[in-house]
């Protein structure tokens, strides 16, 4: 025992040095793959003939990637809460209705009681009503903002037990929505605009000065003019950048004081808080963080789609994150990102195209898009009865979830003590 | 290290200042709803009267419901996420056999034999769902982490919702109900022949469930397993037999609460089951779940205060229902988790 001791001490600086190497070469796949994304996408694309074209514009448009793009962002906040800190978060989708709601009030005309408008570097056209706020100034706010309601959502309910603290959240994150759709009356005040939603948004640009746009290669690279509902390849640069940094923070965080303690706190709450670790403070820092990036999310997909509307933001979307992460592999980050990709792509483009062709094959009329209730739902119950470290699991993950509880026997021997 | 009554009486610490403002912030809330109900019952007493029963009425259906999330509690600490969609399973096999295949609705006396048989047929068959999903699905996870069969629970009322969807279609659908429209008139106050339905049915259901858990072999099994698994096995007791019929004993309240629904409110809806699920499971906790009697108690009081916001005067009204019940499991987890009824569990290492 004592003759093992040096040694931990010693291999312990070296395996930190390796995992950060690790990040960083990931790093580098990652801004790789996006970037040949785009690339194909802005100049490979249009060179290709009329059908290819066509093929990769049913079976993988540009929109329904910047789609996943949301839902990788938010995947990521919520493996923090899940993944690190183990707290089961069944009502994500509020912070994501807050964060696509503080969008829509500081990016559109809406808020017509202010008559000259209230502007700040945003690519609004001049003279509207309502409050136009750069989007990137409105990122930051909405993520302040979510993070702040998810410590106000966290901090009653954190003592509880875990699967009490899923049925909580569950409960904010249908009565957050509900607050969307009954909202165009709080007290006479029209908050939300209730089901009819708000729409259009600003048109955002990437960046707030510079060229309108730079010519490159045949293409057009909009700087500092607005993009239009069509220009998703711009919008892609943008959405990748917000996930960038998602990644970026959950992979730094995971390495550092604060990322331990949430694993520690995820395998033994008892344990790690004998050992110091502050669980109020850290469970609280998961759900903000988580928060924040639910927030980025929320601007991202109103931005993404243009407008808000308080029946997208459905108890359905929890339970897709859930299974994302789920999926991927729980506190595995790379894992969540496949996950949330491969389940959104499906989602959204990969079950009706796979439909259409299998009835188009066989000529049936099946209605494939109905089955994702299904498939969701068998996802999740699988994983948990055959693979519940997901498909690619981290190998600490993997002992936590194989290893048996302790029987009620041994439970006895420790109370006697 | 034993320590006796009387020192630990001693020896208990000061309430500290966070439990008393708690407490008195708890208190304060109470007093606010008894004011705000005594406010409405003069201001408008046959409308307080009516709306009660109503209340009473839904509460009923709320406490079947509540029934099966607490005895799923009760034995195997799961929260049986799928049980509200086993509900709604519930009210879509009733609507299916009672209009479609039995034709009733039309009015003739047979109707109301016919609603029996449905209800016992609805009942098998969301008792056969549950124990299904049970065999094979939390059994295996029995052991696991607590993460693990939750996850699972909420895949399970996915595929549920998906049956639903398949057997209902995605809209609602409105039938023809056995139970005549109207009432008992006292007066201006309108007893309606539904709510002596649900409550005539409801209330042998509950005797007989009682009896089950309290006078039967079979019900001090579930009591000895919901207390130590290993020490009933020890003792004899068929643990996995006994936890399927627990979730058997569940699915069939839900079963008689979906047919009960659909006969109160004549439609069917395939995502009904996700926010009656959620109520019946805050009557649950508000009674104190793993508590039968908490759970009925819990159930009636949920369903009384969803009516008197719904339709008093000075109510939230309709829209902001779902919010005010989902408030009020928020404001019971935060001041009293145990429940009304419940005991304060220290949690086990």
């Amino acid at each position: 025992m004592s003759l093992d001791t040096p040694k931990l001490t010693e291999s312990e600086p070296i395996r930190s040095d390796l995992s950060q190497s690790h990040t960083k070469r990931w790093a580098l796949w990652f801004s790789g793959i996006a970037l040949v994304v785009w690339l194909f996408y802005t100049f490979v694309l249009p060179l290709l003939g009329e059908q290819a074209g066509t093929f990769i514009r049913h079976w993988m448009p540009l929109g329904s990637i910047n789609e996943a793009l949301v839902w990788v962002i938010c995947a990521i906040g919520l493996n923090i809460v899940v993944g690190y800190a183990g707290l089961l978060d069944l009502g994500f989708v509020a912070f994501w209705a807050i964060g696509g709601y503080i969008a829509a009030w500081l990016m559109s005309t809406f808020f017509d009681q202010i008559s000259h408008g209230i502007y700040f570097l945003s690519a609004a056209p001049p003279n509207q009503h309502g409050i136009h706020i750069n989007w990137w100034l409105v990122l930051i706010i909405s993520g302040c903002v979510c993070a702040f309601a998810g410590i106000v959502i966290g901090a009653p309910t954190l003592r509880l037990k875990s699967d009490y603290l899923a049925l909580v959240t569950l409960g904010f994150g249908e009565i957050i929505p509900q607050f969307f759709v009954n909202g165009e009356n709080i007290f006479g005040f029209n908050l939300t605009n209730g089901v009819k939603g708000i729409s259009p948004l600003d048109n955002v640009s990437p960046l707030p000065f510079g060229p309108p746009a730079v010519s490159l290669g045949g293409a057009t690279i909009p700087i500092s003019q607005p993009l239009g509902p069509f220009d998703v390849g711009a919008k892609y640069v943008l959405f990748v950048l917000v996930a960038a940094f998602c990644i970026f923070v959950s992979l730094r965080l995971r390495e550092g004081r604060l990322g331990r303690a949430w694993l520690a706190i995820r395998e033994d709450e008892l344990a790690a808080s004998m050992m110091g670790v502050p669980l109020m403070q850290s469970k609280l820092a998961a759900y903000a963080v988580g928060a924040f990036m639910g927030g980025l999310g929320g601007v991202v997909y109103a931005v993404h789609n243009n407008s808000v509307f308080p029946d997208r933001f459905s108890f359905a979307i929890s339970i897709v994150l859930l299974a994302m992460v789920v999926l991927g592999g729980m506190g595995n980050v790379w894992g969540v990102i496949v996950g949330a990709l491969g389940l959104a792509w499906f989602n959204s483009t990969g079950l009706p195209q796979l439909g259409d062709s299998f009835n188009e094959q066989f000529g049936t009329d099946i209605n494939f898009p109905s089955y994702n209730y299904l498939v969701f739902g068998s996802i999740l119950v699988l994983m948990m009865l055959f693979r519940r470290e997901g498909i690619f699991p981290e190998a600490r993950t993997r002992q936590v979830l194989r290893e048996a509880e302790r029987s009620d026997a041994e439970e006895l021997d420790g109370g006697e003590v | 290290m034993t320590i006796t009554a009387v020192e630990a009486a001693a020896s208990r610490p000061a309430m500290l200042v966070k439990e008393k403002i708690e407490r008195v912030i708890g208190i304060l809330l109470l007093v606010g709803l008894t004011l705000w109900l005594i406010w409405n019952f003069t201001t408008a007493p046959v409308q307080f009267v009516n709306v009660g029963l109503a209340g009473l009425r839904l509460g009923a259906i709320y406490a079947l419901i509540a029934l099966g999330y607490t005895l799923v509690y009760g034995i195997i600490e799961l929260i049986n996420f799928a049980h509200g969609d086993l509900f709604m399973l519930g009210t879509v096999f009733s609507s299916i056999f009672l209009v479609k295949l039995f034709h009733a609705g039309t009015g003739s006396p047979l109707d109301w034999l016919l609603m029996v048989i449905t209800m016992v047929i609805a009942m098998v068959l969301c008792a056969g769902l549950n124990v299904t999903a049970e065999y094979f699905a939390y059994r295996r996870l029995r052991k696991a982490p607590k993460l693990a069969p939750l996850i699972t629970a909420v895949g399970i009322s996915f595929i549920f919702q998906w049956l639903g969807m398949r057997l209902n279609g995605s809209a609602q659908l409105n039938w023809p109900m056995v139970i005549p429209k109207g009432g008992l008139t006292f007066g201006e106050i309108t007893l309606d022949y539904s709510t002596i339905v649900v409550i005539s049915v409801t209330i042998p259901l509950l005797l007989i469930l009682s009896y089950i858990v309290q006078s039967t072999r079979q019900g001090k099994a579930m009591r000895a397993t919901a207390q130590d698994q290993d020490a009933a096995r020890l003792m004899g007791i068929n643990v996995n037999r006994t936890i399927s019929f627990t979730f058997g004993l569940g699915g069939a309240m839900a079963g008689a609460a979906g047919l009960l629904f659909l006969e109160t409110f004549g439609s069917t809806r395939f995502d009904l089951g996700f926010q009656l699920g959620l109520i019946a499971f805050t009557a649950a906790v508000l009674g104190g779940i793993g508590n039968l009697q908490g759970a009925v108690l819990g159930g009636f009081i949920i369903g009384l205060i969803q009516a008197f916001n719904d339709g008093l005067p000075y109510g939230f009204g309709q829209r902001w229902s779902q919010s005010v019940v989902f408030a009020i499991l928020i404001l019971v987890m935060v001041f009293k988790p145990e429940g009304i009824l419940g005991k304060r569990t220290i949690e086990k290492v």
